[in-house]
């Protein structure tokens, strides 16, 4: 078992430019079943291998396809995420960084009401190790394991990922949720599908300065979560009203900040990793508990 | 992105709100003719600087007991305060000791207030929408009124497709207490800061205060507008009005290079791939005792080219000690890394100590390249893990 994607997932790729064709071959080469890409215009025809479709309505129907992974640039990227979500699309990966916000408010409300599960936008994407990748992280590093892996950030999750495969812990499912202020799915939708998943046996979330996703995480982690979790929070060193990097990751009118988020999980139970270089063991002592 | 007080009151005159006459000067002799175009009538002087607190500021140096925002009668003493806004750098609570020159004042007709009022527009990440709020303390910072009595503060969430509704409108008017003549009045100007927002892409648009005259009008008195950087590819109007002298200018160079860079106070510079690591590696040179001298997330990819100009900006702080290059190579190999380091250290020359810890894809043949220009470059150190990276950097600052 694992979360969102596994063996059987069948995914197209939207964007099937320089970034989006290099990843989808990455992703095949890597065991994942990547079905085909959208590109309109280009439907019938094939691009290294991969046949093309029009629409992703046309992808589902010919091919069926129940997951995508979206590459399409900032402009077109809401669109892309709704054309996905109106085609039946399940699970819906968006890479894309530098969606306007707004666009990604709007999305919501447009996925609300349809059965799928947006991951993103801006982020790495979600692997089952050994069964399938969707996403732009480098496969090797992972190992099927007991551990559901969930983070806002890209190297970081890499950097947790290599910690934990090295102590011999490998991973159920990791999934990047993503940098920006508005996410498809937040860290409470996946603990929850942590929670629930047989394989994962202990969790490892990493948060970051910015909004309030980790403290709400903290609540439900005390209320619902039975499982062992170990957390570490980015920019405990960040300056306020200073945007580090991703667009959610800035402390805004005092709110936001590493301190209160680190505060929140340590008072619903967690460990909290004190230094980045200890994700893994972190993991491993909260297991052990 | 953000703009000036006088930005974002043209932005919000033209979708429909009362602003006072205003006039934008960059000399003391065009301070005074505003003086005169404005009617010799009362005048406030407002500095055009990006931080908050100017009323509360101090001109650096300058003797003087007023700030950055200026009220004055007599025509006589225009010239010599602006003479002081134009000379001295505004210091203020947001600008840090060395203050912000101000190139740019706004010479704007004095309004008689009898009441203020607080209205903003935030997009809020909890609900997934912007959110316009509205506090019959204006005059006041909002996040003050939201600690203290968070239920004087009257909200509507906004539907991002359909935008501000009028009955959300009403709701609020009346419940700031407008009288009925100044009902329309206020309902006009909520409509223009909501239509802003929501097609400018702003990520902040705040009118505070509000006023009302003594005769009844509504003004926007004061206005803060800032944008959704991902959003300003639609909107070249709102990027043309960008001021890059108030932003660091290292910054500025770092952003045409792709380069993620902020820069911070510590001695210990930083160069890693993304923004998430790049935030850690921060906290773990803190965490071993050290300061950092700034952010800097390199993307994804790492060219030489972009780490050439990364350690030609991070060295250009004189204050920069040592340097932690911290790489976790995925997709872009740690062997091009590496090489791309050599090629830096070629091009920039290395000053102080590099400290190099990288993992992740072809990291053996990217040890191999450093080991191999050891003689060549010897400020290169290479360490395995995070923990001894962070205490080698902290370690060669001291």
């Amino acid at each position: 078992m694992s979360i969102l994607v596994d063996k059987n997932t069948r995914v197209i790729c939207q964007g099937m430019g320089k970034a989006g064709t290099f990843h989808a071959k990455q992703c095949r080469d890597y065991g994942t079943q990547v079905v085909g890409g959208v590109k309109p215009g280009k439907g019938g025809t094939e691009q290294d291998g991969f046949p093309l479709f029009n629409t992703v309505a046309e992808a589902v129907r010919k091919t069926g396809a129940n997951a995508s992974m979206i590459f399409v640039p900032p402009a077109g990227a809401a669109d892309a995420i709704m054309e996905a979500a109106e085609a039946g699309i399940g699970v819906i990966i968006a890479i894309t960084e530098g969606i306007p916000v707004l666009d990604m408010a709007r999305v919501m409300r447009f996925v609300k009401d349809r059965p799928c599960r947006l991951i993103g936008p801006n982020c790495p994407g979600v692997i089952t190790p050994g069964q399938c990748k969707i996403g732009i992280m480098p496969g090797y590093i992972h190992k099927p394991g007991p551990v559901g892996v969930v983070s806002r950030s890209g190297t970081l999750t890499y950097e947790a990922v290599w910690q934990l495969t090295s102590l011999g812990l490998g991973q159920s499912t990791c999934v990047g949720i993503g940098g920006d202020p508005i996410a498809g799915s937040s860290f409470i939708d996946i603990l929850n599908l942590f929670q629930q998943d047989p394989q994962t046996e202990a969790i490892l979330m990493m948060g970051e300065i910015g909004g309030t996703a980790e403290e709400q995480a903290a609540a439900f982690i005390k209320a619902k979560v039975t499982k062992p979790v170990a957390a570490f929070i980015a920019g405990q060193t960040a300056p306020p009203g200073r945007r580090m990097g991703h667009a959610g990751a800035i402390i805004s009118g005092g709110s936001g900040t590493a301190a209160d988020k680190i505060a929140a999980l340590r008072a619903a139970g967690l460990l909290v990793a004190e230094s980045p270089a200890d994700l893994g063991t972190t993991l491993q002592k909260a297991m052990k508990r | 992105m953000k703009i000036h007080e006088y930005q974002a009151k043209e932005l919000l005159a033209q979708a429909g709100a009362p602003v006072p006459r205003g006039i934008v000067v960059t000399t003391p002799t065009e301070a005074v003719a505003a003086f005169d175009k404005l009617g010799g009538h009362p005048v406030v002087l407002k500095a055009q600087i990006h931080a908050g607190g100017r009323g509360k500021g101090r001109f650096k140096e300058s003797g003087k007991e007023w700030g950055g925002v200026k009220y004055l009668t007599r025509r006589e003493d225009v010239a010599a305060v602006a003479e002081v806004f134009f000379k001295y750098p505004l210091v203020t609570k947001q600008t840090g000791e060395e203050g912000q020159k101000v190139s740019t004042v706004l010479v704007q007709e004095a309004a008689d207030i009898a009441r203020e009022i607080y209205v903003g527009m935030v997009m809020d990440r909890g609900v997934g929408a912007p959110v316009l709020m509205a506090c019959s303390e204006g005059g006041v910072e909002i996040e003050e009124v939201a600690a203290r009595s968070p239920e004087l503060i009257l909200k509507a969430v906004v539907d991002p497709g359909l935008g501000l509704q009028p009955c959300q409108v009403r709701r609020l008017v009346y419940d700031l207490g407008f009288s009925a003549d100044q009902i329309p009045q206020a309902e006009t100007i909520f409509q223009a800061l909501a239509k802003v927002f929501m097609e400018k892409d702003c990520s902040l648009a705040e009118i505070n205060p509000l006023v009302v005259t003594p005769k009844g009008e509504v003004l926007v008195l004061d206005a803060k507008i800032n944008f959704d950087d991902n959003g300003l590819f639609r909107h070249p109007e709102i990027e043309a009005m960008r001021d890059l002298t108030e932003e660091d200018p290292f910054e500025v160079r770092a952003g045409k290079a792709n380069l993620n860079f902020i820069r911070l106070t510590g001695n210990i510079g930083c160069l890693v791939n993304g923004a998430g690591l790049a935030m850690s590696t921060m906290d773990i040179i803190k965490y071993h005792g050290g300061e950092p001298a700034n952010f800097l997330d390199v993307g994804g990819g790492v060219t030489p080219q972009g780490a050439i100009e990364a350690f030609r900006i991070i060295l250009a702080d004189p204050k920069v000690k040592s340097i932690l290059v911290n790489i976790f190579g995925g997709i872009a190999k740690c062997d091009l890394i590496a090489e791309a380091l050599v090629q830096a250290g070629r091009e920039v020359g290395f000053k102080v100590p590099v400290v190099v810890r990288l993992e992740g894809t072809n990291v053996e043949k990217a040890r191999e390249i450093l080991s191999s220009v050891r003689g060549e470059l010897p400020m290169i150190q290479t360490a395995s893990g995070l923990t001894e990276a962070a205490q080698k950097v902290v370690a060669a600052a001291k």
